[in-house]
């Protein structure tokens, strides 16, 4: 089957139509977010309730749906869809705030609200929901999560980081639950006969040896952090298991984005076995910024001046300005029949799930109008 | 457009690549190593985290000293940790786990072991050019401030003086200097000026020339007024005329917004650029770097 092939008419439909969680996936500067938005966008006109969580969102996107102060960290809504009244239909865009909903987290599970102070005033806390390797991930599961479970929206759109590792977000909410499971988290919390946990702690020799590395201010902060923590680490693995079980309901679908360049190719070909290995699988796949076709017609062989190859004998077209004309074209063909190929792999792993093609456009997307051009490739 | 472009992309020991995802950092780095190699230099690649893809994009050549290596940021930290006394001791506990945990309670201290080596290789005396592919989730900003947090944090110990040996080889600019990649589009190369003044800013660091990856510089178009002369003119089918029209018509407004791109990026930021033409391909191979390498030699004069 040809890919424009597979591009059949409301295939992508089906796949908004039958779920509740959407989560795009591929390596960055593929268009993911571009892409969460313009499902966003068709969702709503089909009269879902439907809200769009990016994680990094370039300043266009917002001025592009009609957000000039940015997306904020709560759900805003957005207008001038031009959503059939009688459909109902609504769209609403946040951005991912990581720490803020670790916070929310820390909240939701502390006994009382001196837990609370202790753990969001430690610096290694801190740390990790900022930076630690996996928290984007996981709060961007519990988003959705919390947001799945919010009766102003059916349906939630997500993009997810930029991260080489599909798993990483699928096994996202399992990360805190191993880093408490290890063994020197017990260690940090063996009683000791002073009874000054930190300090106790502090005299193992992995810990010696830890504060001889990063220094003793740091490493008493960490274990602060572990003694303040201790009594919520059954809340926090229940409710990552509920987040797991969510991402690998029936209804939540994942798609996966692509640009037509043999390495996102090659990203999107792991993701795509990786959450088949999951038993997951692809909902569908979408290749942007593909170079548009401009209609099937054959190079003449002979355009006057130095042209690409062609094999069409016996036509002669006159040079200059129309010899220049065919040569754009040859160069613009030669460009879209390299993409094509590169897609190939995707194309063969993903079928029979649907796959788009998203044409590069002749301008940028700075307003809902483009994206609507492009949501007219996406849903024809 | 910088006067010998490749002079000023390599004018410090060290080059740190930098730019978001898509916009071809890698094939730049590769371009700059190759043509540094070319021109005789001793060069070192280094490729950090992600997958390999410069040991296929920079084969060995014969007669240039170009090498590559792999740096990942865990397996740096925990070689560190290692040779300070850790291995002794961890042989019992969950190794991962000491890991994520030194690397939470100092954030950063994972990308300053990377930048620690990446100083003993410039030290090293046998390469005349280190070429770094910076991080792969692109956060230049973070991976070069790295050393200044735990500066802050630290107060003491082995992590101290090597953060503070990093902030050193970063402050000046005969050793070490950062290329921002972008494209010539809206996006990349707004976010391209503001990570360029974060960088000045925050970092300090040296900027070179701004590289823009994928510039159209393929066949010259007539004018509209000409195209439609020309396409009467030769009595070409109406639907083959429509087409050639329509393709020219999409390629000029591609253009025009390249070019306000570019034009707004000159503005923006008051440092050269350096433009790497899009080749019609879906990828490149080591025949295009090749190829790229061989037009900065010739841009350059040398």
């Amino acid at each position: 089957m040809t890919v424009d092939g597979r591009v059949a008419a409301g295939s992508m439909r089906d796949v908004v139509e039958r779920s509740d969680v959407i989560v795009c996936c591929g390596s960055g500067g593929v268009g993911k977010t571009t892409t969460a938005a313009v499902i966003g966008m068709d969702a709503a006109r089909l009269g879902r309730r439907v809200v769009v969580v990016t994680i990094d969102p370039a300043k266009r996107l917002a001025d592009a749906l009609g957000l000039s102060a940015g997306l904020s960290s709560s759900p805003q809504r957005i207008d001038g869809l031009g959503v059939d009244p009688g459909v109902g239909g609504e769209m609403w865009a946040m951005m991912l705030d990581t720490a803020a909903t670790f916070d929310g987290l820390v909240r939701t599970h502390a006994d009382d609200d001196e837990q609370i102070d202790r753990i969001l005033s430690n610096r290694f806390y801190r740390n990790m929901a900022g930076a630690m390797s996996g928290t984007q991930e996981y709060m961007a599961a519990e988003t959705l999560h919390a947001l799945h479970n919010d009766d102003r929206f059916d349906l939630v759109v997500v993009d997810t980081p930029p991260s080489r590792n599909a798993l990483d977000f699928l096994d996202a909410p399992g990360v805190l639950s191993r880093f408490l499971d290890h063994r020197i988290f017990k260690l940090a919390m063996l009683p000791t006969r002073s009874g000054l946990k930190v300090f106790g702690a502090a005299a193992q020799p992995i810990f010696k040896t830890i504060g001889k590395v990063v220094g003793s201010d740091v490493l008493a902060d960490s274990l602060a952090f572990f003694q303040a923590f201790s009594g919520m680490e059954t809340g926090f693995r229940e409710r990552a298991d509920d987040v797991v079980a969510l991402l690998r309901a029936e209804r939540t679908s994942f798609v996966v984005v692509a640009s037509p360049r043999h390495d996102t190719i090659t990203e999107a070909v792991w993701f795509a076995h990786q959450l088949d290995d999951q038993g997951v699988g692809v909902a569908a796949a979408i290749v942007n910024r593909v170079q548009p076709a401009f209609g099937e017609i054959e190079m003449p062989a002979d355009i006057g001046v130095e042209g690409p190859e062609v094999e069409v004998p016996g036509v002669v077209v006159p040079g200059g300005a129309v010899a220049a004309l065919w040569r754009n074209l040859g160069e613009l063909q030669q460009i879209r029949n390299a993409e094509l190929a590169a897609l190939e792999p995707l194309v063969a792993l993903t079928e029979p799930a649907p796959i788009a093609l998203l044409p590069l456009l002749d301008g940028d997307i700075h307003d809902l109008g483009s994206l609507d051009q492009v949501a007219q490739h996406l849903f024809p | 457009m910088s006067e010998n472009p490749l002079r000023s992309l390599t004018a410090a020991n060290v080059v740190v690549v930098a730019g978001k995802g898509g916009v071809g950092k890698t094939t730049v780095t590769a371009v700059i190593a190759r043509a540094a190699a070319r021109s005789g230099q001793r060069v070192l690649v280094i490729e950090l985290d992600g997958k390999p893809a410069l040991d296929e994009l920079l084969p060995d050549r014969d007669g240039e000293a170009l090498t590559v290596v792999h740096l990942s940021a865990p397996d740096a930290l925990e070689e560190y940790l290692n040779d300070h006394g850790f291995r002794r001791i961890a042989k019992r506990l969950n190794r991962t786990g000491v890991i994520d945990m030194v690397g939470t309670a100092a954030p950063g201290i994972d990308d300053v072991v990377v930048l620690g080596k990446v100083k003993q290789y410039e030290k090293s005396g046998e390469y005349d050019l280190v070429v770094v592919d910076g991080p792969a989730a692109g956060h230049a900003v973070t991976f070069l401030m790295s050393a200044t947090g735990l500066a802050d944090a630290v107060r003491g110990g082995p992590i101290r003086s090597q953060a503070d040996d990093v902030l050193e080889l970063l402050a000046e600019p005969e050793r070490c200097m950062a290329v921002l990649v972008t494209l010539p589009e809206t996006t990349p190369v707004n976010e391209t000026i503001e990570t360029a003044f974060a960088l000045e800013e925050d970092v300090g660091i040296r900027l070179g020339p701004v590289v823009v990856n994928g510039v159209d510089q393929g066949t010259d178009l007539p004018a509209p007024d000409d195209v439609d002369a020309a396409l009467q003119a030769a009595e070409l089918d109406h639907a083959v005329i429509d087409v050639l029209r329509d393709a020219a018509t999409f390629r000029r407004s591609r253009r025009a917004m390249e070019r306000e791109a570019l034009d707004r990026l000159a503005v923006g930021l008051p440092l050269g650029q350096v433009q790497m033409r899009a080749l019609p391909v879906a990828g490149l191979d080591a025949d295009d770097i090749d190829a790229l390498a061989d037009e900065l030699i010739a841009e350059s004069g040398s």
